[in-house]
């Protein structure tokens, strides 16, 4: 009965702020509340926790080698640094002029069984974003092919395209172009010990 | 009190207003759709004339950009099609006038939140007053912001650059965000692991894990409608091509054969996979059906060099890069038709309501996000986010 009472009295006290608001003094009828706004980021500090299915996928297949062949091993970006690929706009041929550097990389290769190379591949900015990745790699992928004709195993070699990301020269112009679109060969030793 | 209680004027006429209110908002949106018979045309289409009165500061600056980049444009009150006044002092209060009808077709007040969030919440009411559609104003983007050395994080924010927040700190090569539709959670690549790999994030626990992390390149994740797949741009076969598998990376299936895709994207229906390709020595836009199958062209006559395109929520269209010298940000019917080109940019991605577009414009040395309002070109850019922003991906 009480409780009756407090609902009358409820709709009764709207019935009359609705009068007052949506007849004498023009105020808005209707009120919309917005919920605060919590961080849409449920660990405090942006999360990024890895869990246990972490490695999901990881393993390699089909006709490239597998990630976890190269695990653990040192990287040498000087040893095969003389011998850069440049490739001309927006294609992934292995020009010809970069012929005796394929052969410098496959005799190196060839000289110590216990080394492997990763190939980074790269674009000028020209293209769009994920184009260039995509072309990165395939510049990377057409060098892994060409030092399989001149005798190196494949599967001794992986690939990693940085797109248009890390340019050697920063410059808007056809002479910083020409550098950024390379091919870099980065010589893999086994860690001592290992 | 008891004697108010009986009184039945005090408790019918509210009642009666009401009604009487509603009557004449129905009348009024049926006047003003025989006002915009119009049909519009990409970047054709005249904005609709408001002013604003009354409203100032952060709110003003609010319901200025969402308005504009939503197809309005502001004018003297006696020029205007509608008149939006109000106040924001404490909170947001707002009406809006038909002013040939000289009808009240919005009247409203905020509370809760921030006076930005409330503004933007009006926003969205107007834009549901006058054009009859969900507005923009509360919707999410995630982008890509890169520093100086290459590296950079992925954020979320709200679609105009605005609460901003980094959902990586890996200080690495990440690209790609890409939303799963209806849920708090992207995928993206990141190069933490020393090779670019696909990462899902799920942004409510702050748990992520590796989706794709073969040999070679793993990036271009998009979701599909239902947020049961993802497609992807994997090169574990040799070449970079289209690949399809379920959200938790399982039953992974080679979509195409091609040597030059890039860039997947999902029909509304999820039906189909839309992508950038070469065919025939031409680069081009295909579709592949979902579940695998032959390869159709997507025609952009006139629009040479496609890549990047997304496909409208509504199903309609397909906006997409066109690259002659410079970039264009192009849009064409995704049943076949002449694209539009529409402003220079790069990288674009549909609002829910398949009006809007955030893309990414170049602008010197860095990259600037960018939303255009489609049919009258109307282009703002958002707030900067960090360093160079590219890569934007509207939450839908």
């Amino acid at each position: 009965m009480k409780m009756m009472k407090l609902t009358y009295l409820l709709a009764f006290a709207l019935a009359v702020t609705l009068a007052d608001t949506g007849c004498k003094n023009h105020r808005p009828v209707k009120v919309t509340q917005i919920p605060g706004r919590s961080s849409m980021v449920g660990e405090p500090g942006g999360g990024g926790t890895m869990n246990a299915t972490e490695g999901v996928g990881a393993t390699g297949g089909g006709s490239t080698a597998s990630l976890t062949d190269f695990e653990g091993m040192a990287a040498d970006h000087t040893a095969l640094a003389a011998y850069t690929a440049y490739f001309a706009y927006d294609s992934a041929a292995v020009k010809k002029s970069e012929g005796s550097k394929i052969q410098a990389v496959a005799s190196a290769l060839n000289a110590d069984s216990s080394t492997k190379l990763l190939i980074e591949g790269n674009c000028d900015e020209r293209g769009t974003e994920e184009y260039n990745r995509a072309l990165g790699e395939r510049r990377a992928l057409a060098l892994r092919e060409a030092l399989a004709k001149a005798g190196v195993d494949p599967m001794r070699i992986r690939t990693i395209s940085y797109g248009k990301d890390k340019p050697v020269d920063p410059a808007n112009n056809e002479a910083a172009w020409a550098k950024n679109r390379r091919g870099d060969f980065v010589l893999l030793h086994p860690k001592s010990g290992a | 009190m008891k004697k108010n209680m009986l009184n039945p004027i005090k408790v019918i006429l509210p009642i009666v207003l009401i009604a009487l209110a509603c009557n004449l908002s129905s009348g009024q949106n049926q006047k003003d759709l025989n006002l915009n018979v119009e049909v519009p045309v990409l970047g054709q289409t005249k904005p609709i004339l408001v002013s604003l009165d009354g409203l100032n500061g952060e709110v003003a600056a609010v319901l200025k950009f969402d308005l504009y980049v939503q197809g309005f444009n502001f004018v003297v009150p006696d020029a205007a099609q509608y008149q939006i006044s109000g106040s924001n002092d404490g909170n947001v209060q707002g009406r809006v006038v038909a002013r040939f009808a000289k009808n009240t077709i919005l009247t409203r007040s905020y509370t809760g939140a921030s006076l930005r969030q409330q503004a933007h919440a009006f926003a969205d009411d107007i834009v549901q007053a006058i054009a009859h559609k969900n507005g923009i104003g509360q919707t999410k983007i995630a982008l890509k912001a890169q520093s100086s050395n290459g590296n950079g994080e992925i954020y979320v924010a709200d679609f105009d650059g605005y609460n901003k927040q980094s959902i990586t700190h890996d200080d690495t090569i990440v690209a790609a965000p890409a939303w799963v539709p209806g849920r708090l959670a992207i995928y993206y690549t990141s190069y933490k692991r020393g090779n670019p790999d696909i990462f899902y994030h799920n942004l409510g626990n702050g748990q992520r894990h590796v989706v794709a992390g073969y040999s070679g390149l793993n990036t271009s994740a998009a979701a599909s409608p239902d947020g049961s797949k993802v497609a992807m741009i994997l090169s574990k076969s040799g070449s970079p091509n289209v690949w399809v598998c379920n959200a938790d990376g399982t039953d992974l299936k080679r979509l195409t054969t091609s040597s030059e895709d890039s860039s997947p994207c999902w029909s509304p229906d999820g039906q189909w996979i839309c992508f950038a390709t070469k065919i025939a020595d031409r680069r081009v836009l295909a579709k592949v059906p979902a579940g695998g199958g032959a390869m159709q062209r997507i025609p952009t006559p006139g629009a040479p060099n496609p890549t990047e395109p997304d496909w409208s929520p509504d199903g309609k269209w397909i906006a997409f890069t066109s690259q002659t010298g410079e970039f264009d940000i192009c849009v064409v019917p995704a049943g076949g038709g002449t694209p539009t080109v529409l402003v220079a940019g790069e990288d674009s991605s549909w609002s829910p309501n398949s009006r809007t577009l955030i893309f990414m414009r170049r602008a010197g040395g860095r990259h600037v996000l960018s939303v255009l309002d489609v049919f009258t070109k109307q282009v703002k850019d958002i707030a900067r986010i960090s360093g160079s922003d590219s890569q934007p991906a509207w939450a839908r």
